[in-house]
């Protein structure tokens, strides 16, 4: 069994439309280069170039932002599930 | 007409058309309305403005909407208060504060909403949502139900009671989320993904933001087109703090004002301080935090414009402060007790921090200084509740009444029971 990625509109012209993509990755890190090997361009959307999560993008683990967790080594089990989440304005 | 030109990435520039989106495709940066401040210069004047209608829309020109909607619930044109008692409890000389208490909802949200309703109904939307710490909730909730518009709202559920019943009287549906704010805002970004639903903080953000601009261009006009030397803001997300800034810069831009700024001050409650925290040590990323603070209206742990928060304190020679959350109920009453206003836990915030400022003289004594006060106090009544209590507790006779205040106040003091009163409530806050 794998994880499920949520994959956000402004991101689903490079999955073909999909929203939801299952991965084999041990972490979140994996998991994000595992997308970019599967959907060219993915990767540099999410991360920098020194390869840390962009300012604006949030990454939830069944609904904890990873940077609570261990970020980018956060671990991934089977069935888990990844968000991914533009910033929002509060209210 | 508007003059718009179309909506532009605020990191890398990129411009999108004018649709229902509020990220960048490339960078997922946000979205910001960009002007055509040229045109609108030519056809915006001081006049033009003191001739137009009493809410944020005399300052259409620079609103990304052509006209109020139909539905407007008249937002805006708040009281500008000289706060001579306030000033002088604070050692400070010219104080003002700008009542957003009194608008229709009660807090400064009602002006972001005009703009995002107007922009939803322009769209073709027939659903207006939105996560809210409870402000937002009423807002969107009494617009919605004006202009014939289902309402989502998705609030944390542990809200204030007053803030529950005043989304919920308007007729929206409530969705309580167990959780705190950023998990369920997390929620309603899913759900807007997936239904074709007017987030006004989510794919209506770029609009709804540009409404709190008139708390600036207020302001300006309320002190006669002068620009105050210091303002002090409460920080949330920090969008409020941001727009703001981008106020008196567009004021300058079209001709209106000549150029200056005032230092803008954020601040924020020990419970819940991520731009603080970085303020103060320096750095330029907000590490998000898990809230606590009893103002929960700013109780926002991954504030989405933190970042740029920083960047005009920084450049405007302002600070982002940091109370305790005792100092909060302080703040209101202190509030209350010199000028009369009784406003919200953020209130108490800002109060609070405009007293640390001005103890630690990062406020000059002649420094004309306005502070935002964004909410009504009785949305947060649970966050004074207990210090209040009645001072007297008497049965409806004379004599009852005159032991109670004897036990209260000692004899030789009676002459003084006025001042003797007041110190008294207010010792009851250094608890
Ligand atoms: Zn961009």
């Amino acid at each position: 069994m794998s994880s499920i990625v949520r994959i956000p509109t402004p991101l689903r012209k490079l999955t073909s439309g999909a929203r939801e993509i299952s991965v084999n990755s041990e972490t979140v890190g994996a998991c994000i280069a595992q997308l970019e090997a599967r959907f060219p361009g993915l990767g540099e959307r999410l991360c920098d170039e020194r390869g840390e999560l962009r300012r604006f993008i949030n990454v939830y683990v069944n609904g904890e932002d990873v940077r609570f967790l261990a970020g980018l080594a956060t671990p991934l089990c089977p069935g888990d599930e990844v968000y991914i989440v533009p910033a929002m304005a509060g209210g | 007409m508007t003059y718009v030109k179309a909506l532009r990435c605020r990191e890398c520039g990129r411009e999108y058309p004018q649709g229902p989106t509020h990220v960048c495709e490339f960078c997922f940066g946000p979205l910001e309305v960009a002007y055509d401040y040229q045109a609108i210069q030519r056809d915006i004047s001081r006049e033009a403005i003191a001739a137009g209608p009493g809410s944020i829309w005399r300052y259409q020109a620079l609103l990304p909407v052509q006209r109020a909607s139909q539905a407007d619930l008249g937002a805006g044109w708040t009281p500008l208060i000289k706060a001579n008692n306030l000033a002088r409890a604070l050692g400070l000389r010219e104080l003002y504060l700008k009542n957003d208490c009194v608008n229709p909802t009660y807090s400064f949200k009602d002006r972001v909403v005009a703009v995002a309703t107007a922009k939803a109904l322009e769209f073709g939307f027939d659903t207006l949502a939105c996560a809210s710490t409870g402000n937002l909730a009423a807002a969107v909730s009494a617009q919605a139900a004006k202009a014939g518009l289902r309402a989502y709202v998705f609030i944390p559920a542990d809200l204030e009671q007053g803030k529950i019943v005043g989304a919920a009287v308007y007729g929206a549906t409530l969705v309580s989320v167990q959780g705190n704010y950023d998990q369920a805002n997390r929620l309603a970004s899913e759900v807007a993904d997936r239904y074709g639903w007017a987030f006004v903080n989510i794919n209506l953000r770029p609009y709804y933001a540009e409404g709190s601009k008139t708390l600036a261009f207020e302001v300006a006009e309320q002190l006669g087109w002068r620009v105050p030397d210091h303002v002090v803001v409460p920080i949330a997300s920090g969008s409020l703090f941001t727009k703001i800034w981008k106020g008196w810069n567009e004021l300058a831009e079209v001709g209106l004002l000549d150029g200056q700024r005032p230092r803008m001050t954020g601040a924020q409650a020990a419970g819940c301080s991520p731009v603080a925290a970085a303020f103060a040590t320096g750095s330029w990323d907000i590490r998000p935090v898990k809230p606590w603070s009893i103002a929960k209206s700013l109780a926002i742990g991954n504030p989405a414009d933190g970042h740029y928060a920083l960047k005009v304190a920084r450049e405007s020679g302002g600070y982002i402060e940091m109370v305790q959350e005792q100092e909060i109920a302080q703040g209101v009453a202190l509030l209350a007790r010199t000028e009369g206003l009784f406003a919200e836990t953020a209130a108490g915030v800002t109060v609070a921090a405009l007293q640390q400022l001005a103890t630690r003289g990062k406020i000059g004594c002649d420094e004309v200084t306005v502070a935002y006060i964004t909410g009504n106090g009785l949305k947060t009544q649970e966050a004074i509740a207990e210090a209040l209590a009645p001072a007297l507790v008497v049965s409806p006779t004379l004599t009852s009444f005159e032991q109670a205040l004897a036990r209260q106040i000692p004899p030789s003091d009676r002459s003084r029971e006025a001042g003797a009163k007041t110190h008294t409530r207010r010792e009851s806050f250094q608890k």
